[in-house]
């Protein structure tokens, strides 16, 4: 296989691939945003006052593309309130106080999953979302109809964010699931043939797979370049299978179902045990961090809380992140900000480490454009959009830009370059909509 | 929890690589150089190398003072235009001229097109060939004879005198011939290329084909490899497909674009230097292709992935 030479060499600060997540105690209380996954956001089914446990439902999927979320501890519904989320914008979430309990629901059993149909409402009802950052509802991925299209099952376990280490300990700790979700997707998505995309800088992870997989002709394990963004979905796509997803198209298109690695154990452990997603593993790291971590956290602690228990300073915090450095979102208040979903890592950086070094006139150095793993030509975008020249951005293929972050990270100008391309992704969506309402008028 | 966070849009983490590490990898590479030039024709060298860094750099400072633009002489590009137009001057140069030509090339050609990296030509290459125009001949080093601790008694450039008495390999590679203080010396001018290459500021793509297509289409033409080879290590070539035809802001990006830059770049130095009766045509042929950069640049952008051709 050719690797594609594109990326960057990132700082990998994999401190903890070797610690086995530590359970945290329980929180005092969880709060819940409703949205917390990619589609509509969905409904709360408890009031205050109303007990929960340990995996009830609080909120339900709200249409083909949404997803149900489950409480994580028991206790009491305090309240329904609005929450400022990590984009600006405003999001409804349900306060739980727990009571430190844990009592499990008493509803709680294995699904019964006997052909595709019931596997697909498994994993509609497990909650889970692509928990690799992506957030989107992981049923109506694997929803693809037909599984005669699927040639491929390609499983994400790049990992390559620097310092995130909870879908290598995935794989260490938890390879049985791993093993039992590719008998799964073997029997109802009928798949015939899976790629497991590991980064170099992962042997412990690479050999544990190996290992497991050893049996099975269907399974390979590939090894790629330690080269960020092995992780994005079309770069492990064209990396393991050789395909090229044509810009504009999905993988399904080409044959292949990408499934990060914690998605794929979480789906084999709800239909084992029929707990849904409700705690995740969170790799604690940065430069602020003394003593790196991985642990164990319900969906819904909030940040605040879980640096009172791990004893992090607030003072030598400069900036905190949902994920890695390269992608993650910054979070603007801590009280507020709870551990979601997708999260897989929170990173805290150090008030030094937290100032973005100040943008300088760009020098035409070419850097962001040789780098990019999708192709794009982005100093010609960014002056593309300076000009508001929405055409140019169209032609430039900014839509496919995977917002991984290495084009600002090798510029040596510190251009915004990829807040640049989010607007102008705006700009084009705004070109496209226009061109539709005139064309609309015209019938 | 009352703590202010630092709120932005990601990446977090950045490269070290920044546009003053650049010119500083620039300035270490053209070090050799420099140091040969003053070796080869004296301190006085020294004094044109510290006028027109110096006007390079006062003039950046008054014009970003005036204009109220941030202020950029930390990112040391003007020290690196003020270096390389001191490189492509001969000795002699009066020295008003020589500040003359660097602020000409920070406010003129920099400056007014809108700084650093806006520019869309090299403005060590615009001042050197403003100089020219203005201050004619004596720039050109003709005639040039050095007066450092090596004897350089050749009384002209191996491109004037070709025809007379060919230079010997050996002073063209030591760069004991008259000639611009900085182009002389190709073994240190290879230096510096190998330095920039270590350190991954250019490719190799401009400097070896330029230099390889004039070195073939002069064999061509003269059917003498020492004529080649002479015409190849003199008249600037070195220090221009190195240092001036790799300059960021005044050059292609991809690899086909720096390709195709070089080739015409060579073409244009030969076709100046046979049919033009210009002895160096490198700062024209420079020129000229910085034209075309933003064509070329058009032309040779990467397919966006998976996108139509
Ligand atoms: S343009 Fe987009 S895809 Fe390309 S490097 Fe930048 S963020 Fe990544
Ligand atoms: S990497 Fe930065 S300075 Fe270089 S071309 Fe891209 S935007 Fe400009």
């Amino acid at each position: 296989m050719r690797f594609s030479k594109r990326g960057a060499h990132v700082p990998h600060h994999k401190n903890t691939a070797d610690m086995t997540p530590i359970r945290m105690d329980v929180p005092s209380q969880l709060l819940i945003p409703v949205s917390m996954h990619i589609g509509r956001p969905a409904t709360p089914v408890v009031k205050p006052g109303d007990h929960v446990d340990v995996g009830t439902l609080i909120c339900e999927s709200s249409g083909p593309v949404s997803s149900p979320i489950y409480s994580a501890v028991s206790g009491t519904v305090k309240k329904l309130d609005n929450i400022r989320v990590s984009n600006g914008s405003f999001c409804q979430a349900v306060l739980i106080e727990s009571d430190g309990q844990q009592t499990v629901d008493a509803n709680i059993k294995p699904p019964v999953v006997t052909d595709y149909a019931s596997f697909i409402e498994a994993v509609k009802n497990s909650g889970i979302v692509g928990l690799g950052g992506a957030g989107f509802p992981t049923a109506v991925k694997l929803d693809v109809k037909d599984t005669s299209r699927i040639q491929e099952l390609v499983i994400n376990a790049a990992e390559c964010e620097p310092y995130i280490t909870s879908d290598t300990r995935t794989m260490i700790d938890d390879a049985q699931d791993v093993v039992d979700a590719v008998k799964l997707f073997e029997q109802y998505l009928n798949v015939k043939k899976v790629l497991i995309g590991i980064e170099a800088n992962k042997p412990e992870a690479i050999k544990k797979m190996q290992e497991c997989f050893k049996d099975d002709s269907a399974v390979t394990v590939v090894t790629l370049p330690s080269v960020y963004p092995q992780g994005a979905e079309k770069v492990i796509i064209k990396n393991t299978t050789g395909k090229v997803v044509p810009a504009g198209k999905l993988p399904i298109d080409v044959g292949c179902v990408v499934c990060n690695v914690t998605t794929m154990a979480s789906i084999a452990r709800y239909i084992k045990t029929g707990m849904p997603l409700v705690e995740k593993y969170v790799t604690i790291d940065g430069s602020a961090i003394k003593k790196p971590g991985n642990y164990i956290i319900p969906v819904g602690m909030l940040i605040s809380e879980i640096m009172e228990r791990l004893e992090i300073n607030p003072d030598e915090v400069g900036k905190v992140l949902y994920g890695g450095p390269m992608m993650g979102i910054s979070v603007p208040e801590l009280d507020s900000a709870p551990v979601l979903k997708n999260t897989n890592a929170i990173t805290f950086m150090s008030e030094k480490d937290a100032v973005s070094p100040e943008a300088t006139q760009c020098i035409h150095c070419g850097r962001c454009a040789e780098n990019c793993p999708m192709h794009l030509t982005t100093f010609a975008i960014a002056r593309a959009y300076a000009k508001n020249d929405a055409e140019e951005l169209r032609r430039l293929r900014v839509d496919i830009c995977c917002e991984c972050g290495t084009c600002s990270f090798v510029c040596p100008a510190n251009r915004p370059l990829v807040e640049v391309n989010k607007l102008s992704k705006g700009v084009v969506r705004d070109l496209i909509a226009k061109e539709k309402a005139k064309e609309a008028e015209k019938k | 929890m009352d703590k202010k966070l630092h709120i932005s849009v990601s990446p977090h983490f950045h490269a070290k690589v920044t546009t003053q590490s650049i010119m500083l990898d620039v300035i270490l590479a053209l070090l050799p150089t420099t140091i040969a030039g003053v070796l080869i024709f004296g301190v006085r060298s020294l004094a044109v190398i510290a006028v027109s860094v110096g006007f390079s750099v006062l003039s950046e400072f008054v014009f970003n003072k005036l204009a109220k633009k941030p202020m950029t002489i930390q990112d040391l590009s003007a020290v690196v235009t003020g270096l390389l137009l001191a490189l492509t001057l001969p000795v002699n140069i009066a020295l008003w001229e020589v500040a003359i030509g660097a602020i000409f090339a920070i406010v003129v050609v920099k400056g007014f097109f809108g700084g650093i990296g806006q520019n869309f030509a090299n403005p060590a290459i615009t001042g050197r060939v403003f100089m020219l125009v203005a201050f004619g001949d004596v720039v050109s080093a003709k005639s040039f004879v050095g007066k450092g601790i090596v004897d350089t008694t050749a009384s002209a450039t191996p491109l004037a005198n070709m025809a007379t008495a060919p230079t010997s390999m050996i002073d063209l590679l030591l760069g004991t011939h008259a000639g611009a203080i900085g182009e002389v010396c190709t073994v240190a001018l290879l230096l510096g290329f190998v330095y920039l290459l270590i350190k991954k500021v250019i490719t190799f793509h401009t400097p070896v084909v330029f230099i390889a297509v004039v070195f073939l289409l002069t064999l061509l033409i003269t059917k003498d490899v020492n004529t080649a080879l002479a015409y190849s290590m003199s008249g600037g070539l070195f220090i221009g497909a190195i240092f001036m035809a790799t300059d960021y802001a005044t050059t292609p990006t991809r690899p086909w674009g720096k390709v195709i830059f070089a080739v015409g770049c060579a073409v244009i130095t030969v076709l100046i230097r046979m049919y033009g009766n210009l002895p160096e045509g490198v700062s024209y042929a420079i020129l000229l292709m910085n034209i075309l950069t933003p064509y070329i640049d058009k032309w040779t952008e990467d397919k966006p992935f998976g996108g139509e051709a």
